[in-house]
């Protein structure tokens, strides 16, 4: 999962922090454009696509996009039709 | 930025003059959504009140109404009998739908005509500085009742119920998913449908009510303090029933009701003439 938080966007309120069920996210050093704390997506990897951060987001900063999975289906696929 | 928003958003009047961590974009999130999958941007028309969540609907890249305080349904009752094949969506907050605009819910629930209504429930008069609204619990400080409210809450939910609403819903910004789907039951229902989203100011109410302003501990306190509407089964007391308290589509719709009542009176009047003619 490709999870992207925008500076411009998000006022650093922190409710992406609290809801995410797999506590992807933690507040930085990194400031947005409002001057507060941005939460980072410092546990990526351990995302699980519920979306719960994009929905609950008031300000729609966050999108998540699942980026890892499509390349590895299309090389499985090329792999198939190859043999 | 989210990708979904974008589409739906006008980007250029971002940001929102929502304060940080308010619900009022968890609602605004989950009614894009609801049209999104429901695809008919084209027929849906938005229409608002005064107040903070009046300001919804107005970043939406769609049909939108912005009107006076309190008229929101008064005007969404005229658009709907003028362009009857439009979906009209109402956005209203629980000081401009409960008390400048009681009237007009109440004889919008009693007609039954056909919109969805969004009735954000933050307690309190956000916009003008946190002063005590219909909604506001039993002994809250607020900044026009410094020694707590002493007066009984309105439930929006069951008052719209009461009032012949055919679809009555309740959630709180803690159930997003379950507020979309609603919505979309909302907007496809034939008759009146009121949906209250319970939601958080922390910037005004924040503190006296929940004790904390950090929207994410407000947002908690939504999730522990929900309980899930079971037909005949008596709420446990402090706790915010949430569900879909009524959907039955029994009830005749107005407009349907206007217009089939508008062809009997031009029939009738054409076949007098006719004879008369004769």
């Amino acid at each position: 999962m490709k999870i992207s938080v925008d500076n411009v966007r998000c006022k650093g309120c922190g409710i992406c922090i609290g809801v995410c069920p797999k506590k992807v996210f933690e507040r930085s050093k990194k400031r947005n454009s409002y001057g507060s704390p941005m939460p980072e997506p410092a546990r990526a990897g351990e995302c699980i696509g519920c979306r719960l951060c994009e929905q609950m987001c008031p300000d729609a900063a966050i999108n998540v996009e699942e980026e890892a999975r499509a390349p590895e289906r299309k090389q499985k696929k090329q792999d198939a039709e190859e043999e | 930025m989210n990708r979904l928003m974008e589409r739906y958003l006008k980007t250029d009047a971002l940001p929102t003059l929502f304060c940080p961590g308010c619900g009022n974009g968890i609602v605004q999130n989950a009614a894009i959504a609801a049209v999104d999958r429901l695809g008919m941007r084209q027929d849906i028309a938005c229409v608002s009140g005064i107040g903070c969540s009046s300001w919804i609907p107005c970043y939406f890249a769609m049909d939108v109404m912005h009107t006076t305080h309190g008229r929101a349904l008064a005007f969404a009752t005229g658009l709907k009998l003028a362009r009857p094949e439009k979906e009209v969506l109402v956005f209203t907050g629980d000081g401009d739908c409960m008390a400048i605009g009681g009237n007009h819910l109440l004889h919008a629930c009693r007609r039954n005509i056909d919109m969805c209504v969004i009735m954000v429930n933050n307690y309190i008069y956000g916009m003008t500085g946190g002063q005590k609204s219909p909604a506001t619990p039993y002994g809250l400080t607020t900044k026009t009742s410094p020694w707590g409210s002493y007066d009984e809450p309105l439930q929006g939910a069951e008052l719209a119920m009461d009032l012949g609403a055919t679809y009555a819903a309740r959630w709180t910004t803690a159930h997003p998913a379950q507020l979309s789907k609603s919505i979309e039951a909302g907007i496809k229902h034939k008759g009146f449908a009121f949906i209250e989203v319970i939601s958080q100011c922390p910037t005004q109410s924040g503190k006296e009510l929940y004790g904390t302003r950090d929207a994410a501990k407000i947002v908690q306190y939504f999730k522990e303090n929900s309980w899930s509407y079971k037909h005949g089964v008596k709420p446990p007391e402090g706790k915010i029933v949430v569900g879909v308290l009524r959907h039955d589509n029994d009830k005749g719709e107005f407009t349907e009701k206007m217009l089939e009542k508008q062809k009997a009176v031009q029939s009738s009047r054409s076949r007098k003439k006719g004879g008369e003619g004769q």
